[in-house]
């Protein structure tokens, strides 16, 4: 009797004493989450006093500022499916994922501009954009099997930060290698085929046809993609490896084909991620890729890492925090050109979820052996 | 009998390889420097040494348990020459292709003059002959190394890296010679080696290689088994630091400020190693402390500078830095002490992007200027010698060679200390590091203000030395760099870093400046990229790798070692009976 009593004494005083020890860590996050919070409330007020005195962006900017969000976000979340993949699958960070997508875009160009050469592009304006579709998606699927085959097979079961360094090699040499090739100018695709000029009306609401089309696009992706995973013997492969390596070789899973697959596959949701920036953007440089990647992966970490429907949820999101947080918050904050602050919001909404909730929006809270 | 289907592969490969640097206009970009005169030019070089390299893959095969090549003469120059046979028709292919198809609008270097580079300016029928008769000539070549005896192989390396490396090294040489005669008496008047130099350095190096051969690698061996307190050692740093001192005498101005740069990169890649190579922790956004350093001198000094400006001199203006750099590396260093390493990686490339777009935003223009960026920085006051700023490079030297020799001490101190082992023993187990109770909070954060305030010693010199900072000095590149930096020479590695620097930043050149070798000025990072890869298929723990984190990374080897020796041992025994 008295020997227990002791122990759940001791117990007791630990547990106590851990309860109220205070830690400079602790109290630093729980300052940065009252005070994102704060920032957030405070910011949103001073924008909605705006609205009411009749200051700022009117409704119809309003609306039109929240479809082209969604529509950036779901290209955003096109990309993320591939980090999200090879993350899945792996288990580290492809930092070249950024320049997979850029290869696509890229090479479009090239399709886009000569089939505007030959009149194709105005006559026959889908048919011009299936065939840039088919090359960005097949150039990015060569691009991430090539780099899968050359960079990270070898690095099978290194130390975890070893494949992510070499992926930050491998980005920059796309990168600088696409520059050599194509140059280092800014290229123009050309203006998209009037059909898409217009304002197309959804359930009363009009929306731009190029945006539209964006966002279906990336809808019929992503049910692809679902299909893919879920109902496919491949698919099935490639869950089971996601799971276990070994195992799933024991059960008679080509292990290396199944990554491959798993490379393909996310490169050819890139190259669809590309047609959708080339139709918003227009633009191509051998430095797109870089900030849509790290942007993208940002989507797959708030969706949940290893979550398909996580990663688009999160590529959504994202576009919303990046394209509507700068004027619905810090413009309230009474902060100059907040345009300027875009990019700047979604590396704060990294680290944001980040501390707040690092498993994601979908995702399953890690066990610490998975963290380590 | 060769392998044709190996052959075939292998020149293809070497065809798309050499396809590929003609196409970013490489070739034709480095062919204006002449390093042979009249036989070599910088272009062929990279063209002709990648198909060698690869002929030579191709004829030496996958090697036995014994590492030892087993080629004969014939095959492996047979098996060469198919290499760059195939090579050379896949090149001229492409090269008919371009000829005849106009694709300069989309891929601007792919012009006549990419086909006059590849061909010996001698354009389309003859240069297409002439490549084919090289690339035979240049594969046979890399086909019979392989089959050459270890030690002609050994001299043939010594001779090709020594009279590169001397032929590369023209612009210090005629910097410190002061005698022109005695120059062009070793080099050609329109830049490159003559040829009977070359013949005098060959015969230089392959005599004295043998006469002393095995000392210099006893001699590494000695030093690298001796105390760290020894005689021996302390000689070796003091003669490191006379020569840190009596260098920038012999240079001129150009190579004093190439030294300045490759100094300030040192710096920061000597704090970038103890984030990284200590204890571990990948900061891709580390050009933010830099830039903390660099900005707050600009605004604690310059009389220009827009909001605050108390015009303090630049040792006054220092402490204060440093506090900030403090509070930048807690600020920094809190959020992202929970996660893992991967996501540790982005969240802090994103801090330092943040840092960037913050800078530049007209948010912050009042206080740092926007894209205006800070000028009118004085230099730093030295008693006796004035105000010694980027004007006076041969003097400004002395003062980045004087924090790197006190972020080196830093950096020795710590890691021979209880924070160094207890940042080792983090590094290799997090959980197990907490569990013998090291408290993995302190240790990392810890890291993160040494880290920093390293860099802001950098950045306050960079400051001072340009006169003026603009926030494209401050981009993600100079953070990869300075990775690729501490990467090559070997992570955790003092010497390393030093090593990693001069060899990247003095030839290929810096985040924004332009190294020895300025053709490689568009090329460097492909060439950084390339590099990063291959070290980490290759050669991991660096090129002067730290005993303790090699033998981190080749856990497993070891035992596979073991396991090979005896494999060889009884090898050897069958091949004796």
């Amino acid at each position: 009797m008295l020997p227990r009593q002791v122990v759940s004494n001791t117990t007791e005083t630990t547990a106590s004493a851990r309860r109220f020890r205070f830690n400079w860590v602790d109290s630093f996050l729980w300052f940065i989450r009252v005070a994102a919070i704060i920032t957030i409330v405070v910011g949103l007020t001073g924008t909605i006093q705006n609205f009411i005195a009749g200051e700022g962006p009117t409704v119809t900017q309003w609306r039109d500022l929240f479809v082209s969000s969604i529509s950036t976000g779901a290209m955003y979340g096109l990309v993320a499916l591939g980090y999200s993949m090879v993350y899945g699958v792996l288990g580290f960070i492809n930092f070249a994922h950024g320049e997979v997508f850029m290869s696509g875009i890229m090479v479009g160009w090239v399709a886009a501009t000569l089939l505007f050469q030959y009149g194709l592009w105005d006559a026959n304006p889908f048919f011009s954009l299936a065939v840039v579709l088919v090359i960005a998606m097949i150039t990015s699927t060569l691009i991430a099997v090539l780099t899968e085959k050359v960079a990270y097979r070898p690095l099978r079961g290194a130390p975890r930060l070893i494949p992510l360094i070499t992926s930050i090699g491998v980005s920059f040499f796309l990168q600088y290698a696409f520059a050599g090739l194509f140059g280092v100018g800014l290229q123009t695709y050309p203006s998209p085929p009037g059909i898409l000029g217009r304002d197309i009306n959804i359930l009363g609401v009009p929306i731009e046809g190029t945006k539209l089309l964006v966002i279906v696009v990336a809808i019929l992706a992503m049910i692809a993609l679902w299909y893919f995973v879920t109902r496919t013997k491949t698919g099935r492969a490639m869950r089971a490896v996601a799971e276990d390596k070994e195992i799933a070789g024991l059960m008679g899973i080509n292990v290396d084909r199944t990554i491959i697959m798993t490379f393909a596959v996310g490169g050819a949701m890139a190259g669809v991620g590309g047609l959708l920036w080339a139709l918003l953007f227009r633009n191509v440089q051998f430095i797109t890729g870089f900030l849509p990647g790290i942007k993208a992966f940002t989507a797959a970490v708030l969706g949940g890492i290893g979550n398909l429907p996580g990663a688009m949820l999160g590529g959504v999101l994202l576009g919303l925090f990046e394209g509507m947080g700068p004027l619905l918050v810090l413009d309230g904050l009474g902060i100059p050109a907040v345009s300027q602050l875009k990019d700047a919001v979604a590396f704060s909404a990294l680290i944001l979820v980040l501390v707040f909730r690092p498993s994601g929006l979908l995702g399953e809270r890690l066990g610490s052996e998975e963290r380590a | 009998m060769i392998d044709f289907k190996r052959s075939i592969n292998f020149g293809l490969l070497a065809g798309v390889s050499m396809s590929f640097l003609g196409s970013i206009g490489m070739i034709e970009t480095f062919n204006a420097r002449t390093l042979i005169n009249p036989i070599l030019r910088m272009g062929d070089l990279f063209l002709y040494g990648t198909l060698l390299a690869i002929a030579y893959f191709a004829a030496r095969g996958e090697l036995n348990v014994l590492e030892q090549p087993k080629v004969e003469k014939g095959t492996g120059m047979l098996t060469g020459a198919a290499v760059g046979l195939v090579a050379a028709v896949f090149t001229s292919l492409f090269l008919l292709l371009i000829d005849s198809v106009n694709v300069v609008r989309f891929f601007p270097n792919m012009d006549q003059s990419m086909i006059d580079s590849l061909t010996f300016e001698q354009g389309i029928p003859l240069g297409l002959l002439l490549l084919a008769a090289a690339s035979v000539v240049v594969g046979a070549v890399g086909g019979l190394l392989p089959a050459l005896s270890k030690e002609v192989r050994k001299s043939v390396w010594l001779v090709s890296s020594w009279v590169l490396s001397i032929a590369l090294l023209e612009v210090v040489v005629s910097d410190i010679v002061e005698n022109r005669s005695a120059i062009r008496l070793i080099y050609a008047p329109g830049g490159g080696l003559r040829l009977w130099s070359v013949a005098v350095i060959a015969v230089l190096v392959v005599v004295l290689s043998r006469r002393y051969e095995g000392r210099l690698g006893a001699f590494t061996t000695k030093v690298k088994e001796s105390d760290p307190k020894s005689r021996l050692r302390r000689g070796i740093i003091a003669l490191a630091i006379f020569a840190a001192i009596v260098l920038p005498m012999l240079l001129g101005g150009i190579l004093n400020e190439l030294l300045i740069n490759v100094s300030l990169l040192i710096l920061m890649g000597l704090g970038l190693n103890i984030v990284v190579g200590l204890a571990g922790l990948l900061d891709l956004g580390y050009v933010a402390f830099f830039a903390v350093g660099a900005y707050g001198m600009a605004v604690l000094t310059s009389p220009l500078s827009p909001t605050i400006s108390p015009e303090l001199s630049w040792w006054l203006a220092l402490p204060v830095v440093l506090v900030l750099a403090t509070f930048a590396g807690l600020l920094v260093g809190t959020p992202v002490i929970r996660m893992r390493g991967d996501y540790l990686a982005i969240v802090t490339l994103g801090f330092g992007e943040i840092v960037r777009i913050l800078l530049l935003s007209d948010w912050f223009t009042p206080v740092f200027g926007g894209s205006q960026g800070i000028r009118r920085i004085p230099g730093v006051q030295v008693p006796f010698l004035g105000e010694v700023g980027g004007t006076r490079p041969e003097l400004f030297v002395y003062l980045t060679t004087a924090f790197v020799l006190i972020a080196a001490y830093i950096s020795y101190r710590a890691q021979e200390s209880r924070v160094g082992r207890s940042w080792a023993a983090m590094r290799e187990d997090e959980d197990v590091a907490e569990a013998i109770g090291i408290s993995t909070v302190q240790a990392k954060l810890l890291a993160f203000v040494t880290g920093a305030i390293v860099a802001s010693f950098a950045g306050a010199l960079f400051a001072a030395k340009v006169g003026a900072v603009f926030t494209n000095s401050f981009d993600v590149l100079v953070s990869i760099v300075i990775l690729v930096v501490v990467i090559v020479g070997g992570m955790g590695s003092i010497p390393g870093v030093v090593v990693g620097a001069f060899v990247l930043i003095g030839v290929l050149g810096g985040p924004k400046s332009p190294g020895l070798l300025q053709e490689f000025a568009e090329y460097k990072l492909l060439f950084y990229g390339a590099i990063l890869v291959v070290m980490m298929l290759k050669k991991p723990e660096g090129l002067l790798p730290s005993v303790r984190r090699s033998r981190e990374l080749h856990q497993e080897d070891m035992a596979q070692d073991a396991w090979l020796d005896k494999e060889a041992h009884l090898l050897e025994d069958r091949l004796e009976v």
